[in-house]
Formats: structure tokens, sequence, C-alpha cells
């Protein structure tokens, strides 16, 4: 990517879901108005395009992010998942099985933000990452149990307005819990 | 949104050269903060210098055993990071109270100390703000103030610095270092600032908030090396139990020998236009029995400059309620 | 569909997940906003700075030669249309008639639309507009004395007196007399609205997201005098709407920017517009009376509630009204009172009415109960009235004091010592609470089409709007039992004007009233399906009307009624407050998918916590407008806030309905602030009767043993 130095658009390629789309962009673009309205890749939501909701959550490079606050200009060169990338054809990504099985939603305008996150909390999780109400952050205390109240926390960036969090928690568990015996096994 | 130019700067020299040409520039870590503002129209760049692959991502441990923190770090990473969590946990639950996953991965350490109060005049630009429009007032005196500044405010501004690291970075003397391009070489100079001066006083100019020299780029904070900040701990208080910015807050760190405190640091957030470092509390703990009374009175000690606005002096009971709690808390642990 | 049984009977009362379910965890289900069409033209709202003025003019040209700024849209040149008619559900808020004067009764009300080809463009250019107003003086503050305040009617009358108030106040040994308030709280549904409009063929086509295509189509072809049927709105998916999507502002400034353009036009509100253009709940003052005998017996019951309203339209938050279903007294005093001022015009907000009213009811009884020593529950049950206190009609159905008894069972109530500020656990103050919750029970007219196929499926034309609901699901369920076939035969189709008359997802009132519907229809097909009619090639179908069958309904009390719980954990130190646990037992009909249903009655119960601890928007007295009109600004309760919630029920069908169903999309949400509060109170010995309960707050007040 070369823009002229003076130019308020460039011409970008932008790697998503493991294709690479070109298009030109306004610089004002925001990665989430790219997905919406250049790529109709519409699954990702526009709850209230200040990041102060997580509908328009996505993974930048495997970690989730608002696509809101994420120019499109400055995505460039970054691998991209949506909500569209993550079933295996038919085969439902085991976080979408688990919303989907336990009602993890109502709307579901929120949903594929929270599921792009809920998939990013296992992650981090998994990597050992403390939270706000891990009690002992010091690495020899080890990684606390993902439990409830961890999964809360994790999963605060995403509001819900229908109020299906209690759902939505037990859904992440739930996967959470698919992926360790996962692992386990 | 006005239209901007954007530039992706691979180097440190590359990204001062940008900005150095384009007085309407800005630089652009995460966007968490400034793509926001652009949106609400507050900031309004011609140029933007995406400083995010700059090679400031790297957090080490200092040869005198304190840390190097690149400015490009998310936060996430500095609060994932084992020496942080290890060496100054109140940093880590710091981070870690801010904001949300998805906005600590985007954010930087440089962004995040750069960031614009959350006084909701500031952000809507169909109101008065002296801190966006010199000498437009500020209407938070007169109105909606119930979490503004009670300590180190003017009649000019009331406004909080909204940063949950920062308060833990002041507790723990960090050092802000910088570069600068030279106008007339073009190599890039260098400069240091404590965090303890890098706030200027709000006075009647809150639009001027920090003591970076124009177009200067901060590439790092380091971290003195702190014993004492091992034993150490944030505990934040917001209006929901997370996603939210702090009513109040409170980075401290306590040693406690033979039932006296040996050092303490502490440091308040949400209660004034920086991170508020709390000297004279510390004055006061330094060397008395770490007792509840002592905690008591220190936390009076620093709050007694304190000058509340009518709907917010809950502040002065909260933070002095902090004090005592995280304290007490810290010298049981010692205790045990 | 994971559990869908094989044999036919009984998939009403069957958890089923939604038809709909794997096109939300994909992506795949498209919103309002999401439709592309050719040649779009996206359109920005420009809202007014000032609470109370004249437009003086505004500068179109600069703005017009900004890059790809096609029109701008104002008083001074937009379509007139008609606001003197008489729609659905009343006389239209001239809110939504834009850009038809140049009077600003409020601050964020809308003054232009500025079109351009993309939404960059148009936002910059909305931002650029300058507007030239008249400024005059405002008023928009609720908590000063209003002795202009008056009644206003809305689903009852304003005012019903029974019985000599002041005499059995006098009379009762133990008395409660005190003030509660509630704020301005918005609904916030996470979808922003968005509407796009287009003419096709002589039609004019708008895909929105609302609450009911029918009447959407309705209002605009009679604002816009157009022939009804040649306005078509669609809305498949709707991300929310608790009682903000009707018709507002950026729907008519969609069409009125298509009618001009001849082009597609798309109108999506920001989020902060959404704090003036979407409704709200007005704030409410609300003073109860209660007067008792020693043995908790009600003498004297008087709730006077006032709200606010614009200088444009009337609404009325008539908090006063659930007394007049929950309790009975000797005096029985209930009035409603309105305030006009310079602000938008409230609306319709989850539980409209009941939700600030039980806040105020529900406490005043907690404290009653207090005085006279009585277990919160009991003093309910001393006062539950065989018949509507006020009315003194029968009830359809009155399971109040069953929910409470297995509530209690289920919560643990028995254990609870009631004396508060007891509860310790480290530097936490513990307590529980509880409260009944009520709302009316309707249903509203509607048609349906159920057409058996000729491959042995059924199609059901519906025009139900599910707006998180589960509403799709549910019909699928009512049809497939009245057919008396398999769900998965069953394929339902909503959200679509064209499909016809049919009530609005409103008033916990929808999928009742759509059942009802589809019920006829399904049922006469079987019937001429059993005659054994071979199926042409275009199927059978059969249409219905549940007007006459509605309006047939025995004048009775129908209410839902439940019981709430909540145990709380205050933090005297930080005035923190967190909800340990919550339970709610309804008694709310047949339930028609329990794996929704619980869902939806945690989903209110959540809004319950929202609105006892978080939700508070702010207007700054002096300017007029809000302050802090964003989701980092308003809170609504997040993930980390919201405890594990169970909800469940007794058995409650509704003898009068053909499915046995009430309504259960609002109930939840009744009460559930005055549990909570009343829980603050057991914890802290400190009464809360301002929502909602912050930690200033209760830092402030303090902790009383």
């Amino acid at each position: 990517m070369a823009p002229a130095p003076s130019s308020t658009s460039s011409d970008i390629t932008l790697n998503i879901n493991g294709e690479k789309h070109t298009l030109p962009v306004d610089h004002r673009t925001t990665l989430l108005d790219a997905l919406r309205e250049r790529l109709d890749l519409t699954g990702t939501k526009k709850g209230c395009d200040q990041g102060q909701c997580g509908a328009c959550t996505v993974l930048l490079d495997g970690r989730r992010a608002v696509s809101c606050l994420q120019l499109a200009v400055a995505a460039e060169g970054r691998e991209i998942t949506t909500i569209e990338g993550l079933a295996d054809g038919d085969r439902l990504h085991p976080v979408q099985q688990a919303f989907l099985d336990l009602d993890g939603y109502q709307c579901g305008y929120c949903t594929p933000g929270q599921i792009c996150s809920a998939i990013a909390v296992i992650e981090e999780h998994a990597a050992g990452w403390p939270s706000a109400v891990t009690d002992d952050v010091r690495p020899e205390a080890g990684p606390p149990p993902l439990s409830p109240e961890e999964i809360r926390e994790r999963m605060s960036g995403n509001l819900c307005r229908c109020g299906a969090y209690v759902s939505i928690a037990q859904a992440v568990a739930r996967a959470a819990e698919a992926k360790t015996g996962e692992a386990a096994a | 949104m006005r239209e901007f130019a954007y530039d992706r700067a691979l180097d440190v020299s590359g990204a001062l050269a940008l900005l150095d040409a384009d007085p309407d520039a800005r630089f652009l870590g995460g966007g968490t903060n400034l793509v926001d503002l652009m949106k609400t129209g507050v900031e309004r760049p011609a140029r933007l210098v995406d400083v995010r692959e700059l090679p400031l991502d790297d957090i080490e441990v200092t040869p005198d055993g304190g840390l190097r923190i690149g400015a490009t770090v998310t936060n996430s990473d500095l609060a994932a990071h084992p020496e942080v969590r290890r060496r100054y946990p109140a940093l880590a639950q710091a981070v870690l109270a801010g904001a949300s996953g998805q906005l600590r991965n985007m954010a930087t350490v440089g962004g995040n100390l750069l960031q614009r109060t959350r006084c909701g005049y500031f952000a809507d630009v169909t109101k008065p703000c002296n801190k966006r429009v010199p000498g437009s007032g500020c209407p938070a005196i007169e109105g909606e103030h119930h979490n503004h500044a009670i300590l180190g405010a003017s009649e000019h501004c009331v406004a909080t610095h909204p940063s949950d690291m920062g308060v833990a970075l002041t507790a723990f003397d960090a050092v802000v270092s910088y570069r600068t391009a030279d106008g007339s070489a073009g190599a890039p100079r260098g400069g240091e600032l404590p965090l303890a001066d890098f706030y200027l006083p709000v006075g009647d100019t809150p639009h001027r908030e920090t003591a970076l020299p124009p177009g200067a780029l901060i590439t790092g904070v380091t971290l003195p090396p702190a014993p004492v900040a091992a034993h150490s701990r944030y505990r934040k208080v917001r209006e929901r139990a997370s996603y939210a910015f702090a009513i109040g807050s409170i980075a401290a760190a306590l040693d406690v020998r033979d039932g006296a405190v040996r050092e303490v640091r502490l440091a308040f957030g949400a209660v004034a236009s920086r991170p508020w470092r709390a000297t004279a509390a510390e004055r006061v703990l330094t060397g008395a029995p770490a007792d509840a009374e002592t905690f008591a009175a220190a936390a009076d000690a620093e709050l007694a400059a304190a000058k509340p606005l009518p709907h917010n002096a809950y502040k002065v009971t909260l933070m002095r309620n902090l004090v005592v709690a995280v304290l007490t808390e810290l010298a049981e642990e010692a205790a045990r | 569909m994971t559990t869908a049984p094989t044999a036919r009977e009984n998939a009403v009362g069957t958890a089923h997940t939604r038809v709909e379910g794997r096109d939300k965890v994909t992506g795949a289900a498209r919103y309002a906003g999401e439709i592309p069409f050719a040649d779009l033209a996206h359109g920005w709202l420009v809202l007014s700075t000032v609470a109370r003025g004249r437009i003086r003019s505004i500068d179109t040209a600069d703005v017009l030669a900004m890059p790809g700024v096609v029109a701008v849209l104002h008083h001074g040149n937009a379509p007139r249309v008609e606001t003197g008619y008489v729609g659905m559900l009343g006389v239209p808020d001239p809110t939504s008639a834009v850009f038809q004067h140049d009077r600003v009764p409020h601050a964020g009300w809308p003054v232009a639309l500025v079109v351009a080809d993309t939404s960059e463009q148009a936002r910059e250019a909305a931002e650029a507009l300058v507007v030239h107003y008249e400024q005059e003086p405002h008023d928009v503050d609720f908590t000063g004395e209003h002795p202009d305040a008056y009644p206003v009617d809305s689903h009852g009358p304003a005012v019903i007196e029974k019985g000599d108030l002041e005499a059995e106040l006098a009379a009762s040994a133990v008395v409660v007399d005190a003030e509660y308030t509630t704020p301005e709280e918005h609904h916030n549904p996470m979808e922003p609205h968005a509407a796009t409009a287009r003419w096709d063929g002589g039609r004019l086509e708008l895909v929105d997201s609302n609450q009911g295509t029918f009447w959407v189509a309705s209002e605009l072809a009679k604002m816009f005098s157009l022939d009804p049927a040649s306005v078509r709105v669609r809305s498949e998916h709707v991300g929310g709407g608790f009682g903000s999507k009707g018709l507002r502002a950026h729907q008519v400034a969609a069409v009125m920017a298509a009618t001009e353009l001849h082009r597609p036009v798309r109108v999506v509100m920001t989020r902060r517009q959404m704090f003036s253009l979407a409704g709200y709940r007005s704030p409410t003052r609300q003073r109860l009376r209660l007067g008792a005998d020693a043995d908790g017996r009600l003498r004297a019951l008087e709730h006077r509630s006032l709200s606010a309203t614009s200088t444009v339209h009337e609404f009325i938050e008539s908090a006063a009204g659930p007394a007049r279903t929950m309790y009975g007294a000797d005096a029985h005093h209930t009035a409603n009172r309105l305030v006009r001022l310079d602000v938008p015009t409230p609306t319709w907000m989850r539980a409209p009415g009941e939700a600030p009213g039980s806040f105020a009811l529900e406490s005043a009884f907690d404290e009653l109960a207090e005085k006279c020593g009585l277990d919160p529950i009991e003093l309910r049950a001393r006062n539950d009235p065989e018949a509507g206190p006020v009315s003194g009609l029968p009830f359809s159905g009155r399971n109040l004091i069953a929910c409470f008894r297995e509530g209690a069972r289920r919560f643990g109530w028995a254990d609870r010592d009631p004396r508060p500020g007891l509860r310790r656990e480290g530097r936490l103050l513990l307590g529980t609470g509880t409260a009944a919750a009520s709302f009316p029970a309707g249903a509203g007219p509607s048609t349906a089409a159920v057409t058996a196929e000729a491959d042995g499926t059924y199609t059901v034309r519906i025009n139900a709007a599910d707006i998180g609901t589960g509403a799709r699901t549910a019909m699928t369920l009512v049809a497939a039992d009245a057919l008396r076939t398999a769900p998965d035969q069953v394929r339902v189709r909503i959200g679509d004007s064209d499909l016809g008359p049919a009530f609005i997802a409103g008033g916990s009132m929808g999928t009742r009233s759509w059942a009802w519907a589809v019920t006829i229809a399904a049922e006469e097909l079987r019937e001429r399906l059993a005659l054994g009619a071979d199926i042409p090639p275009e199927g059978i179908t059969v249409r219905s009307d549940s007007t006459e069958a509605i309006g047939a309904l025995a004048q009775k009390e129908r209410h839902s009624f439940g019981a709430q719980f909540a145990e709380v954990a205050v933090d005297p130190a930080t005035g923190e407050v967190r909800v340990r646990r919550m339970l709610g037992i309804f008694a709310a009909g047949r339930i028609v998918n329990p794996l929704t249903a619980r869902n939806q009655f945690v989903g209110g119960m959540t809004w319950g916590i929202s609105m006892a601890l978080h939700e508070e928007a702010v207007r700054d007295r002096a300017l007029g407008s809000h302050y802090g009109a964003d989701l980092a600004g308003y809170h609504v309760a997040a993930h980390a806030d919201v405890p594990a919630i169970e909800a469940d029920w007794i058995d409650d069908p509704d003898p009068d309905d053909p499915v046995g169903i009430k309504g259960i999309g609002e109930i939840g949400i009744v009460g559930a602030a005055a549990a909570i509060a009343n829980a603050v109170w057991h914890a802290t010995g400190v009464r809360h009767r301002d929502l909602p309960i912050r930690p200033d707050r209760v830092l402030m007040a303090g902790v009383r043993a």
C-alpha cells in the first residue's frame, strides 16, 4: 500500500476469512463499514460505532477487536476473521453451536460480536491471561479456573440489551468445557 | 469526520518526519480513543501517521530490575506479561480494570497516556468546553459533574483523566521516553519526562494537557525498580461492575516491617485531571504504624486539598474509604 | 431445531431452539440496514443544538458543494405530510413528521437530512451544515415544582378515587408516606433504528427495523396520503425494540429523500441520535401513602405519579396504574399527571407504567411490612383481592400468592431474618428482598393465512415481528399443534406488511394475538383437510381474522403475575451494590416455548437490575440537552452485573385464550427493581427511594442497623 502523500483514499487489500479483497477505501472508512457497506459481510454489527458495545467485534490476527474503531486502511496486512468465517461449511463452530443450543441470544444483533468475543475469551484464558476478577494476578498463582465470574468479566465488553447474559455465559462455559475436554482427549 | 491522509510509519524517525511535515497530523496508535473523537468531531486531523507497527512493542527487564515498556505494547500484552504481574501486580490489575478485552487488545501504552477526558461536555461538540474550545466555558461546574475532579481542578475545567493504567504507573514513578524530530538537521532527539511532570496543571489552560514537546512521539515508559510494588493492588470503583470508567480508583503498594510502614506508594484515579500521586498521604504513612487510624489520617492529609462540587463530594468519602480499605488489605497480607 | 418431537403432540410447551437460530449465529440473518440496494444513497440526520426556538436559516450551499452530497432536506424544501389522522395506536407524535416547520421544541429535534453517495460523505456534510437558530428560554427541569401538571387518561382514567382517603389514613394504625423517583430511561436496542426507502414500480417499499410492519406501513400511507396498498414495509430481523421501534423520524426522512431523489435512501440513527429520536421512558415522581391496620390489612392506598412529555405530543407514563390491579383498600386513590417540558416525547418502554410504578408501590409495601412487623409475603397475602380492587371485575386468573409460595420455597425465604443490616461477609453487607409483579394480558386483532402445500408441508403467513421474543419459533409450534403436525413441517413467514394486518410486537400481546389468528386458520384448515380433499399445486389456504373472537371476550381483570426475589451484596465503603442472585416465579399463561420464554423472563429481570442500579439519562438543565448520551455515559447492565438469574413459572393457562397464552414480554422487569431496592434496605438498613441506586447514593446514605 502506498498512497499518494496527501491522498485521502487508498487501494487496499484486506485478508478476511482467508480471502483477499482488494478495494479502494476512503481513509475515514472503518473496518466495520468496509465489511458491511463494501464487502457485503453484514454479519458484523454496528451497535454504537464508538467502541462502547462490542457488537462489531471481530478477530484481528486472532485477537478480538472492535471493528468500529479500526480504520480499514490500518487493517491492511492483518488477518481478519468475522462471524462469517467461523463455521466449517455446514458444521458450526462449537461456540456458535453452544449459543444456538442454549439460546444464547434473543434479537441476535449482538450475537456475532458475542460469539467472536467468546472464542477469544476461551483462547485468552487458555493462554493464561488474568482478568480484573482474578484474585492473584502473579504468574506464580497460575491461571484462574474459567468460573462463571471470570466468564462474565471477560465477556463484559459485549453488551446485550435483550438481557440474554445468563444464557450467553452458559454457552461460553459449555464451549470452553468442550474445548478443554477435546484438549484432554 | 473530515477527510484525512494516512501513512503507516515503519520506523521512529520516519514517523517523526511525517508528523513534522503536517501541523494537522496526529499519531494513530490503537485508535480506540482518537478514532472515536474523530467520529464525534472533537478531533479533526488532516493526516494520521500510523505508529502501531513501529518496533516499540517490547517489554524488558532493565539491568537494575525495573521494566522498560515499549509505547506500542498493547494493554493486553502489558497486563499478561509475567514480569509485570510479578513485579508490579497493581499495574496489571489497573490495565485489566480498564475498558474491555477488545479495547485492551487494540489500545497501546503510549495512547493510553495521551487519551482524553471522558467528560461528556468535552465529548459533545455542540456544548461549550474550555478544554476543547478555550474560553467557551465549563458547563460542568454548574451542570453535571458527579464524576468530575475534586483535586487539582480549576474554575476553567473540572474534567478527570480516565486512565487506570496511568494511576498505577504514577504510583510506581514511571518515566516517559519520547523522541522529537530535529527541525533543522532531521535527526531525532530524545527526552524523558517523569509521569509526575508529564501532565500539566489545569490552571487556565485546560486545553494544554501534557508537557510533551510539539510533534513528540512517546517511545516507551520506564519503571524504576521498586520491590515494594510486588505487594501492590489496584482497586477501581465504577457504576457498573465492568466496562465503565472509574468514579474513584486507587493504586497502592505497601511494605510493612514490625508493624510500621517502611515504604508506601499511593495514587488516585478519577479524581483529578491527571493520575494523582498522593504524596501528602505517603508522607504521613511512612514510618507510622500500619493501622486503620494511620491510613485514615493519611487519606485525610491528602484529601484536605479536595475542593468538591455539590454533586461529587462523595468522592472525598470514597477515596478516604478506599485508602483505608486497600492499605488494610495490603497490611493484612503482609502480616500473613 | 434440536428437540423437535417426531410425534405431533404438544409442540407447545416443549423447548425448541429458534428456527432462525442458525442464521443468527452465523451472521447470515440480515437486519434492516444490511440489505444491499443498487445506487443507494445515505441520509444523515442533523439535529437541533438548541432546546427551544426557531430555525432562522440553514446554510445549505457550502454543504451541497461537498463531495458526494446530493441533497439537503429541511423545512424549507421538504414535502408536506399529513399529521391530522388517527393511527392504529392514536394520533401520531409529530416528532416523526420531520421538516414541516421552523419551530424547535427540544434539543435533538431533526432539522435537516443530508444525503450523499456514501455514509462517510453524508456524516461529514451533516456535521458541516450550519443552522442558525433564534433561541428561546427553555424549561427541561422535571425536579422542580409543576403547578401546571394535569391529569391525562391513557389505558384507564387518569384519576380514580374510591373511598375517603384522609379518613382511612387517619384511622390506620400504620402509615407509610414516601416519595419515589425514577429517572429518564432509554430503550437502547442493540440495533439502531434503520430504514431504507425506495420507490419500486409505483409502490413505496421500506426495509425497516420495527415492531409491526403493518402498523408502520399504515402510518406512512396516512402521513404521505398514499393508497395503503401501495406501501410495503418489511422487517425480517429486528435487533431489539422494547417499545422504541414504531414510526420515527428516520423512516419519514428516508421516504422523503427517496421520493425527491428517485433513488433508494437509507437513514440510520447514530447511537447518540437515538437518545433524542427514539423515544424514552419519562422520569417519574411518585408519592405513595399506605394506611393499614396493625395486622397489615390496607385501609388506604394512594399512588400519585407525575411524568413528563414534550410540548408537541402527549404521552403519559401511567405509573399509578398497577395499584388498581394489585391491592384493595377501603380508600383507593390513584392519579397520573403530566407536565409539559421542552424535551422529546417519551414513549412506551418495556412495561410502561408498570416498571416505574411497581418500583414505588412494591418498595412502599416493603416499608409497610417493616412497620407492621410482618413478612413482606404475608403482607401481600393479607391484601390479595378476590376481584379487581377498583373495577370489581373477576380475575381471569390470579396466582400471585402461589408464585410467592413457590418462590419463597426455592429462594430459601423461610430462613430469612427480617432485621436489616445484620449479615456480613468480609467487607460486604448482604440482604434479600422480594416484590410482586403484574402486567396486563391482552390480545389485539390479527389476520393470518395458513396453507397446506402440495408436498404435505404447511406455510403460515402471519405479520408478526420477531424482535427477539422468538415469535417465529412460537408461531411454528402453535401452528404445528393446531395442524396436528410436527414443527419441522411448518414454515412461518413474518415481518412483511403485505402479509396483512396483525397486532404489533408490543404490550406483551404479540405472541398471544398472532397465535390466536394462526390457531383459527390452522384449525379450520385441518378440518377441511380432514374431509380428504386433494391438495392442488398452489395448495389450500385458509385465512382468519381474530377481530370478532377477541371482541367477544368477557370483561375481566386479565393479567400475568409474578414474584421477584433478589439477593444483593453492598460494599458500605464504596457504595457498590451487586446482585448476587435473582429468582422470578411467574403465572403468565401457558408457556409456548420454555427455552425462549425463560430467556425472556430472565431478560426482563436483567432489565430490572439495570433499572435498579445503572440506568439514568442525564439532561443538562442550562443547555437543555443530554449529558453523555451514549453507551459509555448511559450504563446498561453488562455481563459482570448479571449473576445466575433463575426464572420459572407455575401452571396458569388463560381459560379464555385458544392456546392459553397470557404474555410474558414485560412482566420480567416489573417488581424487579423493587426487589433489589428492598434487598439493599435489608443489607444496609437504609431505604433507597431514588433510582438508580448509584454508589454515591449508597455511600452517602450510609448504613443503619
